[in-house]
């Protein structure tokens, strides 16, 4: 469903995607991984049309994303940091976007499941940055888009609404969409991922499914097979081994 | 595009700054007619605050409001939406706005107090200042990705119009006294859509024949049919052009 052909970007003098290919095909579940500005969101974006990669092109069901911006009505997207006109409503905003994509048939889920039709009266300058999070969920999931992408979706939500968007993740994954993911909560995508793909200073090192993944490293938990392959590729790994420590810090707290 | 514009516009006109913005208007108008006993007189003074006031707010809040609603246009571009749609009706939204201030806050009170020529000239370039210096403040807003340096091109660019264009036409034809410059004055008038808006008022007043030879050109020249559509043209050029730059801009950035 999306193609990704030699992809390059440069910010000035950084090079931010350096020779991406990649082809996401429905019903899978990736996760786009990396440290801090390795170039995730610059990905993402570029497949949303919001950054023209300098050279390569990306297809989206078979129509340039440098063209018509209808390919765009496939796509549900969460960004990392939502923010929303302040005196508008919570109600209008949905209202709204229900006019431009001019679709009836509504995934109400997360809408019901964040309880968003209570504050529709409120003004989205009241609104606290995790309860935005679930508004922007919401809105991704509301028009039921064969492909979803969710930038950071878990970070700042609480535990418990959280577990209702992975829920929820896992449900449409299971109606064969397309769903990217970045996250820097390995713990959050193991249930959820197919798929890794990870980059490093806007280089791709790496795209694998996950039961390969297991099986090469011999590891069945996402944190420690991931580690291990880094270690054996010989990047720099200090962004992983931080990780790890984090991540075995959580499991055994003294 | 309604269906963008129109809830930008709803967000805009619940912007206390607007409301604000309406009420010194108001306040303002209806102070110098119900203080000056001259008609005329009152309109000299409130020409002077349309011609400072209004860039300067159009020229501020339209940068303000664009970068505060950056992360919104980006939602607006994951949907299926043209990037061109998105910026006019962005435009559209705050250049409504901000005209309903205007009509509200010295529309109103003209057409109670003073509904002449005058009065509809004041009008007219009230409007005109507003559409120009929302498009000019939108690129420089676009062209700058930093907010504090976007604001601060889009002030300079007001004391460009408001105050230093006015000195160097001074310094020019001090030089050049001693040529013939009546055409060439007409000519550096429509370089700043501000001393346009001026020129066309103050020779619909009757003040134009203090001004001896020049004001008397003036005068047949902007009392003309051919006056009225050059001041249109130009203002149109002003609102027109930098909005057509902006969105070209606008079209090849990397958000």
């Amino acid at each position: 469903m999306i193609h990704i052909e030699a992809v390059y970007k440069k910010f000035r003098r950084l090079q931010v995607l350096e020779n991406i290919s990649a082809r996401f095909t429905a019903g899978q579940v990736i996760a786009l991984i990396g440290p801090n500005g390795s170039g995730k969101t610059t990905l993402i974006k570029s497949i949303l049309g919001m950054v023209r990669p300098d050279k390569g092109t990306i297809r989206v069901k078979d129509q340039l994303v440098t063209g018509d911006p209808e390919y765009r009505q496939f796509i549900g997207y969460m960004p990392q940091i939502g923010r929303y006109p302040d005196n508008m409503k919570v109600g209008q905003l949905f209202e709204m976007m229900k006019k431009i994509r001019g679709i009836d048939s509504l995934d109400t889920d997360l809408l019901t499941g964040f309880e968003i039709e209570k504050i529709y009266e409120k003004p989205m300058r009241t609104l606290s940055g995790g309860t935005r999070q679930k508004v922007s969920a919401a809105l991704a999931f509301l028009f039921d888009p064969p492909i979803l992408i969710l930038d950071e979706p878990t970070a700042g939500l609480d535990p418990l609404s959280s577990e209702i968007l992975k829920e929820k993740i896992i449900q449409e994954k299971k109606k064969n969409k397309l769903i990217l993911i970045t996250s820097h909560v390995l713990s959050d995508l193991e249930e959820l991922t197919s798929h890794i793909m990870y980059l490093q200073e806007g280089k791709l090192q790496f795209i694998i499914d996950l039961e390969s993944l297991q099986e090469e490293t011999g590891e069945i938990k996402l944190s420690k097979a991931i580690a291990k392959l880094m270690r054996g590729q010989e990047t720099s790994s200090a962004w992983i081994d931080q990780l790890f420590a984090v991540e075995q810090n959580k499991e055994n707290p003294q | 595009m309604l269906k963008l514009s129109r809830y930008v516009l709803y967000d805009i006109l619940r912007n206390k700054i607007i409301i604000a913005y309406t009420l010194f208007l108001l306040l303002v108008s209806l102070s110098m007619f119900r203080m000056e006993e001259n008609g005329s007189k009152a309109m000299l003074s409130l020409l002077n605050i349309v011609l400072i006031v209004l860039p300067l707010v159009s020229l501020v809040f339209t940068t303000i409001h664009y970068y505060n609603s950056y992360e919104f246009i980006e939602l607006m571009l994951s949907q299926p939406l043209s990037r061109t749609r998105i910026l006019l009706s962005e435009y559209a939204g705050v250049c409504v706005s901000l005209l309903s201030s205007f009509w509200i806050g010295v529309g109103l009170p003209v057409l109670l107090y003073a509904p002449d020529a005058t009065g509809f000239a004041l009008l007219f370039t009230g409007t005109s200042l507003t559409i120009v210096f929302t498009s000019i403040a939108f690129l420089a807003a676009v062209r700058s990705r930093d907010k504090a340096r976007g604001i601060g091109f889009a002030l300079l660019l007001w004391f460009y119009f408001a105050l230093i264009y006015d000195g160097l036409v001074l310094l020019t034809l001090f030089a050049f006294s001693d040529y013939p410059m009546e055409k060439f004055t007409l000519l550096l008038s429509a370089l700043n859509p501000i001393d346009l808006g001026r020129i066309y008022i103050m020779l619909k007043m009757d003040i134009s024949a203090l001004m001896g030879y020049t004001g008397a050109l003036y005068k047949d020249f902007f009392g003309s049919g051919s006056g009225v559509l050059f001041t249109a043209g130009i203002m149109a050029l002003w609102g027109i052009v930098p909005l057509w730059l902006a969105l070209r801009s606008f079209k090849r950035k990397d958000m």
